[in-house]
């Protein structure tokens, strides 16, 4: 037990936090992004998956290209948020169900590019990724940098405003000459970009990409966001959490504790279960979210 | 002015949504420096004229002209860039954002990429100087009160550079004080040579301040004329397309026992802060108890409160002697509750259930046979009798409720209510609300039949010429008190209204019985000298 | 109905043509797939027996899933709800007395495996209705929590030695096959059939039924007319569980005879896309299954030159389409008849 603790404050660990942090934070300020437009986003998952998928196939094809890896994992992301849009915000299909739909498109597509580009059904040829590091790698710096300039872009900028205006009250701001689903289709796009990130930074943390490895970030990047009160740098706060969950569970299984093993990882999801019930009334959504818009 | 080119003008628009047509070749001319009031029932397509005058509906066909140019693909932020600004009815505000914010978006002033709102906020301060308009740019405006609200509205407006200030049904939240103030800042708009269009179904301030009339009865324009020497017998034929009773006869009233006993209620409103803070009231079998107050103090969490759907903090709630503090909802209709709720849309009905559907909603249980089954024969029986004593059309139990008129839901929601197996105490929130005139007038009969019955009758409702007429007495609801109570006697004076209005904003001092000599009790930003 | 023949039909049509896309996209022959699909189901007697045995189970997710959208709520959870509730139908049929007659192990069984369902999917219920949480969240969470529940449990007890598989159950508790040449289709069927009779009638006929779909079109309206929302809430997804975890049935009790880790995967998740062609009608739901349990038994025998996660795509693709598609419809239809 004494040496779990030990383990818990040194430099290795709060490193590894930081590494399994990254997919919950970047899925969590692009969600904090489309939601503050109105449009919920459970579609994180799948675009996570995809996103992964897509750095694995340009690592792959370069030989660990990293430029090349992230262009084409958020390229990929953002295909699949496109799609999101078309479904919610052009037909105004209901989001929830299209968001679980794009995941299921997820969690069937990447395993039948497998096949056919890799002959797997399970996992993609090895990849250079990241090789462990941290602070010597721009993605990482990238990233951070993106979590500020997300931050300034929503509450100082005017496209901020009007995306804010769109998710609380889009009468208003149609009202006023601003094109509603023009912004949400932009704030969805840019929710793809960036869980397309987090996509890229899951597949080169590890060594090839693995069928169903998003296993549920997606949704615990939602709870992050409605735990950070839709606001981009405390969604990020949030998302620590989870990544410690993460990074905690990865660590106890070598510590023989006498917890089974088994049980061991459900932690990261009981957690997420405790804090949505304990946030989320207190915590106040955008007062458009998960309804369309229609110019009459 | 005649002859001038009209700042506004709209020639033969026609305007459908499916099979209801909304405007029907409707033409209107809009002079400069005029105050023209559009009037008509609800339903009768002022709104939509107006909307699209601004541009944010879309004719079907017609013309629309401004300033004498002629728009061929019109948009709001045409209308904008022209000088036309539009003040709605239920506020276009993004109440978690500031004042500031809601003033510019959508033409928000920038610089070196960021928004440069102090600049934006010297600008409006100047505004509200000029106009009189009071409006603090930092506020949030979910924190402001409706009239302060309002007032950022106009701004808004104002600040864009529009001299064709469109408002539709501005004075349907104010208390008369508030229009008269509001009326104070259009005439001062008007003085410094812009255009206001007023849409309106309340003819008492049509008279009083516009210009020029234009009537509109079921999508046309029926008539047109210059507002001097104009009666309201007059505008309400119009409109109506008959003559209306304007007064019911009734009887004197009869209380019986006390039905409905409120005693010390505190409860805590939506948003946490206390709604109700202490309020006792009794209602009397045989009377219709009025209450009055603006939106907002207390009136919506007072029926929620007695009919169930939001906790008691404190206090007690009786019907017929019984108590039912903290009991569910059921038991409450049980006891004898029965209720008009004030937006039939959320509470009162399932839009997609069929009228025979809706007419148990609540009293399901009573139409059940073996095995919980509903006994569908019954049901029927029961709607067709329904739809027959009150007329509610199509008078087939089958057709879906979304496809209904406002008037014809809001008679199958009293018809419901007041056939209850044992009603005793009838609460009616905003009952004509969106309601045709004749369906008001057959919803005023019923609740006075009702009163003659030996119902005890809480009306709480924002019309105060409806109160006026229906209430045998009066209270006033101020910040979750009752601030004054008034029996017919006081209700019939002249200066009524006035009294109603000052108690209303709180400038009245419940002790000595006349508006207050102090003013600090008035509301921030609505204080009168 | 037309409407909803409509919008099924232009939601087969875009999948058949993204499948056709897909196909082509591998090199082979969408006619030839698409023949070879429907000549391996409806065209030989195993073929049949094959899609009714898959279709079972999707009649009872579907139905999962159905109920609680009728009540206004997303049960995204019957994978997790099916697999405790195989579980439990698998520990209660090894541990049963073989003395007992057939029938009564058989509901014995099958009502352990729906008491399982209905509570997992209650949990997230209560979630809702004592602290608002979504359930979308929490059934997904407890997929993940549910099925590393019963990998501890039957590691710690259950499993037989070295295997992940229960023990197996007596005699009694089995299901008979449906014949249909050898194929696993069992008298589950009939179960799942009948459970959607009961649905159907109790929506449509009971008052509590009248009571669930007015929470589901307007909660606001049910509380005002003094429905409890909390125990409507709770209580359609305690059906909706129970749905789900009467899926053991078909697995355990008519074809492995043991629970084994893993039965019934992705069914779960295909009943939403049978839910939502079914237009949540139990007749619609029915006719669906059988649809997209011939798409998944198809979906096997062209596995050589297509892979199987097409079948997984095509699903994905018709619960898109049929959504956009029902929305331009309504709101045409809406805009068509409804008055001011």
């Amino acid at each position: 037990m004494t040496e779990l603790l030990l383990s818990l404050v040194s430099l290795t660990f709060v490193m590894q936090v930081l590494r399994i942090t990254m997919p919950y934070a970047l899925a969590a300020i692009g969600g904090v992004v489309s939601e503050r437009s109105g449009v919920t986003n459970i579609a994180l998952e799948g675009i996570l998956l995809m996103g992964a998928f897509g750095a694995a196939v340009g690592a792959y094809d370069t030989d660990g290209s990293v430029v090349v890896a992230v262009g084409y994992g958020v390229a990929a992301g953002m295909v699949t948020a496109a799609l999101y849009a078309v479904a919610v915000v052009t037909f105004q299909a209901d989001q929830i169900v299209s968001g679980v739909a794009i995941n299921m498109l997820a969690y069937g597509v990447t395993p039948y590019l497998l096949k056919v580009f890799y002959n797997s059904s399970s996992n993609s040829p090895k990849i250079k990724g990241f090789g462990g590091k941290l602070f010597s790698n721009p993605v990482f710096w990238l990233a951070l940098a993106l979590m500020v300039v997300v931050q300034l872009v929503v509450t100082r900028t005017r496209w901020g405003l009007r995306v804010r205006a769109v998710g609380d009250n889009p009468e208003a701001a149609h009202t006023l000459g601003v094109s509603v689903n023009a912004i949400r289709w932009q704030a969805v796009l840019a929710s793809g970009a960036l869980a397309g990130l987090g996509g890229v930074w899951l597949v080169l943390s590890g060594s090839s990409f693995v069928a169903e490895m998003s296993a549920g970030r997606g949704y615990i990047a939602l709870a992050a966001v409605i735990m950070g009160s839709w606001r981009p740098v405390w969604a990020c706060a949030a998302s620590l959490l989870f990544g410690f969950a993460e990074a905690v569970e990865n660590n106890l299984q070598t510590y023989h504790l006498g917890i089974p093993n088994e049980l061991i990882q459900t932690f990261p999801y009981v957690l997420t279960m405790v804090t949505l019930a304990g946030f989320i009334g207190r915590s106040r959504a955008p007062g458009a979210l998960g309804r369309p818009f229609s110019a009459r | 002015m005649p002859g001038e080119t009209p700042a506004l003008e709209l020639r033969n628009i026609r305007k459908a949504y499916g099979a209801v047509v909304a405007n029907r070749e409707v033409s209107l001319a809009v002079q400069r420096q005029s105050i023209h009031a559009l009037v008509g029932e609800n339903g009768a397509g002022k709104s939509t004229l107006m909307k699209i005058a601004y541009g944010h509906v879309r004719a079907d066909a017609g013309e629309i002209w401004i300033k004498g140019e002629r728009i061929a693909r019109h948009s709001v932020p045409q209308a904008i860039a022209r000088g036309v600004g539009m003040v709605h009815q239920h506020f276009m505000l993004v109440g978690t954002l500031t004042v500031v914010e809601n003033v510019v978006l959508g033409q928000e002033p920038r610089r070196g990429g960021l928004l440069d709102l102090p600049r934006a906020a010297a600008q409006i301060r100047a505004l509200s100087q000029k106009f009189g308009l009071d409006v603090d740019p930092g506020a949030r405006v979910e924190d402001l009160s409706v009239g302060q609200q309002q007032r950022v509205e106009i701004v808004k407006v104002l600040w864009r550079g529009c001299d064709v200030v469109i408002l539709d049904e501005p004075t349907a939240v104010l208390t008369p004080a508030e229009v008269r103030d509001l009326f104070v800042v259009l005439r001062g708009l008007v003085q410094d040579g812009m255009t206001v269009v007023l849409i309106t179904h309340k003819l008492d301030e049509v008279l009083a301040i516009a210009t020029r009339v234009t009537v509109m009865r079921r999508g046309e324009r029926v008539a047109e004329h210059e507002a001097q020497g104009l009666t309201c017998e007059q505008i309400v034929h119009e409109m109506v397309g008959r003559p209306v009773e304007q007064h019911l006869a009734r009887q004197a009233v009869r209380a019986g026992d006390a039905m409905l006993e409120i005693r010390e209620l505190h409860v805590t409103g939506a948003r946490g802060t206390p709604a109700l803070r202490g309020v006792d009231l009794t209602v009397r079998a045989g009377e219709i108890l009025g209450v009055a107050g603006v939106e907002g103090n207390g009136q919506t969490e007072l029926v929620e409160a007695i009919v169930g759907v939001r906790a008691v903090d404190r206090g007690t709630v009786a019907i017929a002697g019984t108590p039912i503090t903290g009991e569910p909802v059921a038991r409450r209709y049980r006891a004898g509750l029965a209720h008009v709720p004030e937006d039939r849309h959320d509470r009162a009905l399932v839009l997609d259930y069929s009228i025979q559907d809706n007419l148990i909603l609540g009293q399901q249980r009573d139409f059940v046979g073996a095995f919980d089954v509903l006994d569908r024969g019954r049901v029927r029986a029961y709607a067709e009798r329904l739809i027959r004593e009150f007329d509610i059309r199509p008078p087939d139990p089958d057709h879906v409720v979304r496809g209904m008129s406002g008037g014809n839901q809001q008679k199958l929601v009293v018809a419901r209510e007041l056939s209850r197996q044992r009603p005793l105490v009838l609460i009616c929130a905003q009952p004509t609300r969106g309601v045709d005139i004749g369906a008001i007038e057959a919803i005023h009969r019923r609740m006075l039949e009702a009163r003659d019955r030996g119902l005890a009758v809480l009306l709480v409702s924002a019309e105060l010429s409806e109160l006026r007429e229906l209430s045998d007495r009066l209270v006033v609801l101020y910040k979750g008190q009752l601030v004054a109570t008034l029996d017919r006697a006081q209700l019939a004076t002249d200066d009524a209204l006035d009294t109603i209005g000052a108690m209303m904003t709180g400038a009245w001092d419940r002790r000595a019985g006349q508006p207050a000599q102090d003013p600090t009790e008035a509301v921030a930003g609505d204080a009168r000298p | 109905m037309k409407r909803e023949a409509v919008t099924i039909g232009i939601a087969l049509f875009v999948a058949a043509l993204a499948g056709s896309l897909l196909i082509w996209f591998v090199g082979k022959s969408p006619l030839d797939v698409y023949a070879l699909l429907l000549t391996s189901t409806w065209g030989t007697s195993y073929g049949i027996g094959q899609v009714l045995f898959k279709a079972t189970p999707l009649i009872l997710t579907g139905l999962s899933v159905a109920v609680a959208f009728k009540v206004g709520l997303f049960n995204i959870g019957a994978e997790g709800q099916l697999a405790i509730g195989s579980f439990a139908t698998g520990l209660c049929g090894a541990a049963l007395p073989a003395a007992l007659p057939g029938p009564l192990a058989v509901a014995l069984c099958v009502l352990a495996g729906m008491l399982a369902g209905a509570a997992l999917a209650g949990l997230a219920g209560v979630l809702k209705t004592r602290y608002g949480a979504h359930e979308v969240i929490n059934t997904i969470m407890l997929n993940f929590v549910a099925s590393a529940v019963i990998l501890w449990a039957g590691n710690a007890h259950f499993f037989v030695r070295y295997t992940t598989h229960t023990a197996t159950i007596s005699d009694n508790a089995t299901l008979h096959h449906l014949g249909f040449a050898g194929s696993e289709a069992n008298t589950s069927l009939v179960l799942a059939l009948g459970l959607a009779a009961a649905v159907a009638y109790f929506f449509h006929r009971t008052r509590r039924g009248f009571e669930w779909r007015a929470v589901g079109h307007n909660p606001r309206a049910a509380q005002n007319a003094g429905v409890r929302i909390g125990s409507a809430v709770i209580g359609a997804m305690a059906v909706s569980g129970a749905l789900a975890g009467a899926v053991g049935a078909n697995y355990v009790l008519g074809y492995k005879s043991y629970y084994e880790r893993g039965i019934g995967s992705g069914v779960g998740v295909m009943g939403i896309a049978v839910a939502l062609l079914g237009r949540n009608h139990p007749a619609g739901i029915v006719a669906a299954a059988l649809l997209l349990g011939t798409l998944s038994h198809g979906g096997l025998a062209v596995a050589e030159q297509v892979p199987k996660d097409l079948v997984q795509i095509l699903q994905a693709i018709i619960i898109l389409t049929v959504a956009c598609v029902s929305v331009v419809r309504a709101r045409r239809a809406h805009s068509a008849g409804a008055a001011a």
